[in-house]
C-alpha cells in the first residue's frame, strides 16, 4: 500500500492525501453539476427550450428551504419533500402562461424569455431579501465529519453525493425504461403522431418542465446548508452547468451525468495543480469538445 | 407617437418647474451614490441613505437651513456612476456625492467632481488608493481602508501568537492589495506567510479545496482576502470541514456586522474581525442607533450608515461655517474647512480629517459572540481591541498622495 502511495506522489508531484481529497471534492461538485444539467437536460431534450431560468429556480429551491424554516417551523426533511413540489408547480404555471406560446418560434426566443424571467426572479428576491445571504443550517442527522486518514469527509457532504447518484439514476430509469418515458421520448419525436394515440401531449410537456424545474429545486435545498443562500447563488453555477450540459450533448440525459461528475473531477485535479485556471478548465474543455464533436460527447448528430 | 410627444412635455415642464423651485427655495441637495441592487447592497446601499438623511435632518431641525438627500444606484458600473455624478452636477445641483462603495466607481467620480469643484464624501470607498497615489482635494475617506482592516486583525493576530499564516484570496485588485497589505503587516510583527491560493473571481462557490489545500500547508492563521458572499461560503465550508477543530484560526479582513448576522451565530462564533464602528460601542453609538432605527427597516445600522451619517453632518457642519453662497461655488473650499475644523459626531466621536483626505478613526478588533451570550438578533459582537486613530491609518508620509505637502 505503502509503494502504491509512494508511486502516486512520484507521478503527480503532490502529496497521495492532498490528491485524493481534491478528486473527492471534485466528485461532490460533480454531483451538484450532474443534478442541475439533468433538470436542463430534460426540458431541452422534450421541450427543445433552453432553460435559463434554472438558477434562478435552483435559487428559489434555496430560499423556499429557508422560508419553510422560519416562517413554518418546518425542518429540512420537510423542504426535501415540499420545495420540489412548490416550485416545480411555479414551473408548471410558468411554462402554461409564457414559455408554451414560443414552441413554434426559433429557440432564441425561448432562451431570452426564460433569461429575462431569471434576471427578474433574482431581482425580486434581492429586493425583498438583501444581497448578503440567511443562515441555514446543516440538518442535526447529517452533522459531523468522518476521518478517512487522507481528508475529514463531512457527512453531510456524502449525503449530497448519494442523493444525486439516486436522483440521477431515477430519472435516466424513468425515462430510458418506463412506458411514461417512452410516450416522452416518442413525443420528441413526433408530437403530432402521439396525440393521435390519444396522449395528451401538451400537459405531458408541462409537467416535464415542472418536473425539471422541481430537480433545480432540490439541487437548491441539498446546497442551502453548504453554500450562502443569496439571491446571486444560483448564477454562478448556471453558467458551469449550461457548459457541462454542451460538452454532454444537449438533451442527452446520461450524457449529462456523466459529464457532470467527470468535470467535477477535471476541475478538483486544476485546484491542485493550477487553482487560478480553475474556472477556466471546463470552459476550455467546452471549446475542444465542441470543435471535435459539435453534437457534444454524448450526443447525437 | 403622441404619448411620446407628451410624455417629453411633460419632462420639459417638470425639468421647468424645478429649476424655478430652485431659484426660490434652494434647499442644499446631496446625492448618495452606492450600490442599491448589487452584492454591496446590503453592507451599504439602503443603509448609507438612511445615514445621510438622518443628517440631514438633524442638521435642518438645529438650522433652518433646508438640506435635500437623493439616492442613485451605481450598479458597481464605473460608466453608470460617472453618468449618474455628471448628471447630478451639472442638472440637478447636487453639491456633494455620498458613500461609493467599488473603489473603482469611486475614482471615477472622484476625478469629475474635482473638475467639477464638488465634494465627495466616500464613506464605502475602502481602498488606500483614494487617499494615496490618486487622492483628490475635493474627497474626503471617512469610515475605513483596507490598511486599517489588514492592520487590525494582522496585528493582532501575530500578537496572540498565531504566526504562521495561508492566505486565501480572490483573484483580483481588491483581494491581491488586501493579502499584501495583510503580509506586511503580519511579517513585520515576526510572523511568516507560508503560501496563497487565488482562486478565480467571481466564479467561484466551493471553497472547499482551497481550504484543504490551506490546511495541508498546516498554518496557524487562514486569512480570508475576500468579501461578502465568498467570504460566508468561506468561513461556512471550513466550519463544515472541521478546519477549526484542528487548531487553525480564520482571520475574516473585510468583515462587517452584516456578514456576522447572515451567517449567524452558531457558524460564525468566535472569529474576529475589524471594523471603525458597531452600535453597540457606547451610549453615544446606541443613541444613533436608536435615532435611525426607523430608518432602517429592520436591517442592522451598520459601518456605512454609521459613515454616511458621520460624513454628510460634518460636510453641513462646514457648509454653515462657510455661508451657504460660498459653499456652493467651491467644492475645494468645504473641504478644506472640513479639514480645519475638528469633527465630533456621535458615531465615531470626536476627531479630525488629514490633509490627504482620510478621517482619522480607531480600528475595533471585535469578536463574534457565542449564541449563548447574544440578547438579540443584532447582538453579535464584543469588543477585544482598539488601535489608536492615529495609528489605525497608513503614515501620511507612506501614502504618496502629491498635493500633500511633506
Amino acid at each position: 500500500m505503502d509503494s502504491f502511495l509512494d508511486l502516486i506522489e512520484t507521478i503527480s508531484g503532490r502529496p497521495a492525501p492532498l490528491l485524493f481529497g481534491q478528486l473527492l471534492l471534485g466528485l461532490i461538485n460533480g454531483a451538484f453539476y450532474a443534478m442541475m444539467s439533468l433538470g436542463l437536460a430534460v426540458i431541452f431534450g422534450l421541450l427543445n427550450i433552453i432553460n435559463f431560468t434554472h438558477g434562478a429556480q435552483f435559487m428559489m429551491g434555496a430560499f423556499a428551504a429557508w422560508m419553510l424554516l422560519e416562517w413554518a417551523g418546518l425542518n429540512y426533511w420537510w423542504a426535501l419533500v415540499l420545495v420540489p413540489i412548490v416550485i416545480g408547480f411555479t414551473g408548471v404555471v410558468m411554462e402554461r402562461l409564457m414559455i408554451s406560446r414560443l414552441y413554434k418560434l426559433d429557440h432564441l426566443y425561448g432562451l431570452l424569455l426564460t433569461f429575462g424571467l431569471g434576471l427578474i426572479i433574482e431581482g425580486v428576491f434581492r429586493n425583498q431579501f438583501g444581497s448578503s445571504g440567511l443562515p441555514y443550517r446543516i440538518p442535526d442527522q447529517l452533522q459531523g465529519a468522518w476521518d478517512l486518514g487522507f481528508m475529514f469527509l463531512p457527512v453531510y457532504r456524502g449525503w449530497v453525493v448519494i442523493a444525486a447518484l439516486i436522483l440521477c439514476l431515477a430519472t435516466w430509469l424513468v425515462i430510458e425504461k418506463t412506458r411514461l418515458g417512452a410516450y416522452l421520448r416518442a413525443a420528441t419525436e413526433n408530437a403530432p403522431l402521439v396525440q393521435a394515440f390519444g396522449v395528451n401531449v401538451p400537459r405531458m410537456v408541462t409537467l416535464t418542465y415542472g418536473f425539471g424545474v422541481a430537480l433545480a429545486a432540490i439541487g437548491g435545498v441539498l446546497a442551502a446548508p453548504i453554500y450562502s443562500v443569496n439571491p446571486q447563488m444560483g448564477t454562478n453555477l448556471i453558467i458551469v452547468v449550461f457548459a457541462v450540459v454542451v460538452i454532454g450533448g444537449m438533451g442527452s440525459i446520461l450524457g449529462s451525468i456523466i459529464t457532470g461528475f467527470g468535470l467535477g473531477i477535471v476541475e478538483g485535479l486544476t485546484k491542485v495543480y493550477y487553482p487560478e485556471a480553475s474556472a477556466t478548465v471546463i470552459f476550455v474543455i467546452m471549446a475542444i469538445v465542441l470543435l471535435a464533436r459539435p453534437a457534444g460527447l454524448f450526443g447525437r448528430a | 407617437m403622441t404619448l411620446h410627444r407628451r410624455d417629453l412635455l411633460l419632462a420639459g415642464a417638470g425639468l421647468a418647474v424645478s429649476g424655478r423651485a430652485r431659484a426660490q427655495a434652494a434647499p442644499l441637495r446631496l446625492g448618495v451614490l452606492t450600490d442599491m441592487s448589487g452584492p454591496y447592497r446590503d453592507l451599504t446601499g439602503p443603509g448609507s441613505f438612511a445615514g445621510a438623511r438622518q443628517a440631514a435632518e438633524e442638521f435642518s431641525a438645529a438650522t433652518g437651513i433646508a438640506v435635500e438627500v437623493i439616492v442613485g444606484d451605481h450598479q458597481n458600473k464605473p460608466d453608470v456612476g460617472a453618468n449618474i455624478a455628471r448628471q447630478w452636477f451639472d442638472r440637478e445641483g447636487v453639491e456633494a456625492v455620498i458613500d461609493l462603495p467599488n473603489s473603482a466607481v469611486a475614482l471615477a467620480v472622484s476625478g469629475i467632481a474635482r473638475e467639477k469643484n464638488k465634494v465627495v464624501l466616500g464613506s464605502g470607498v475602502g481602498s488606500t488608493v483614494f487617499t494615496g497615489a490618486q487622492c483628490s482635494p475635493n474627497s474626503i475617506q471617512y469610515t475605513y481602508d483596507t490598511y486599517m482592516l489588514a492592520k487590525g486583525t494582522g496585528d493582532a493576530l501575530v500578537k496572540q501568537g498565531a504566526d504562521s499564516w495561508y492566505f486565501i484570496t480572490a483573484d483580483y485588485a481588491f483581494g491581491h492589495a488586501l493579502q499584501a497589505d495583510t503580509t506586511r503587516f503580519v511579517e513585520a510583527a515576526g510572523g511568516k506567510v507560508l503560501g496563497s491560493a487565488r482562486y478565480p473571481f467571481p466564479a467561484t462557490t466551493d471553497f472547499s479545496s482551497f481550504l484543504l489545500g490551506a490546511q495541508s500547508a498546516r498554518p496557524k492563521v487562514i486569512g480570508l482576502a475576500n468579501a461578502g458572499a465568498d467570504l460566508v461560503n468561506c468561513i461556512k465550508q471550513a466550519r463544515e470541514f472541521g478546519l477549526m477543530r484542528g487548531g487553525v484560526k480564520l482571520a475574516c479582513l473585510l468583515m462587517t456586522v452584516v456578514d456576522t448576522i447572515s451567517l449567524g451565530l452558531p457558524e460564525a462564533q468566535g472569529l474576529l474581525m475589524t471594523e471603525s464602528f458597531y452600535w453597540d460601542l457606547n451610549d453615544r453609538t446606541r443613541a444613533f442607533a436608536e435615532r435611525v432605527k426607523s430608518k432602517r427597516q429592520g436591517g442592522v445600522v451598520h459601518a456605512s450608515c454609521a459613515g454616511c451619517y458621520g460624513a454628510t453632518l460634518h460636510y453641513l457642519k462646514a457648509v454653515k461655517d462657510l455661508g451657504l453662497e460660498r459653499a456652493r461655488a467651491s467644492g475645494l473650499e468645504v473641504v478644506e474647512r472640513m479639514k480645519a475644523m475638528p469633527t465630533d459626531d456621535d458615531c465615531f466621536g470626536p476627531g479630525r480629517i488629514r490633509e490627504d483626505g482620510r478621517k482619522l478613526t480607531p480600528g475595533y478588533l471585535f469578536q463574534v459572540k457565542s449564541p449563548a451570550e447574544s440578547r438579540g438578533p443584532f447582538d453579535v459582537h464584543k469588543l477585544v481591541a482598539t488601535t489608536p486613530a492615529e495609528e489605525a491609518a497608513r503614515p501620511l508620509a507612506e501614502g504618496g498622495c502629491p498635493f500633500v505637502r511633506s
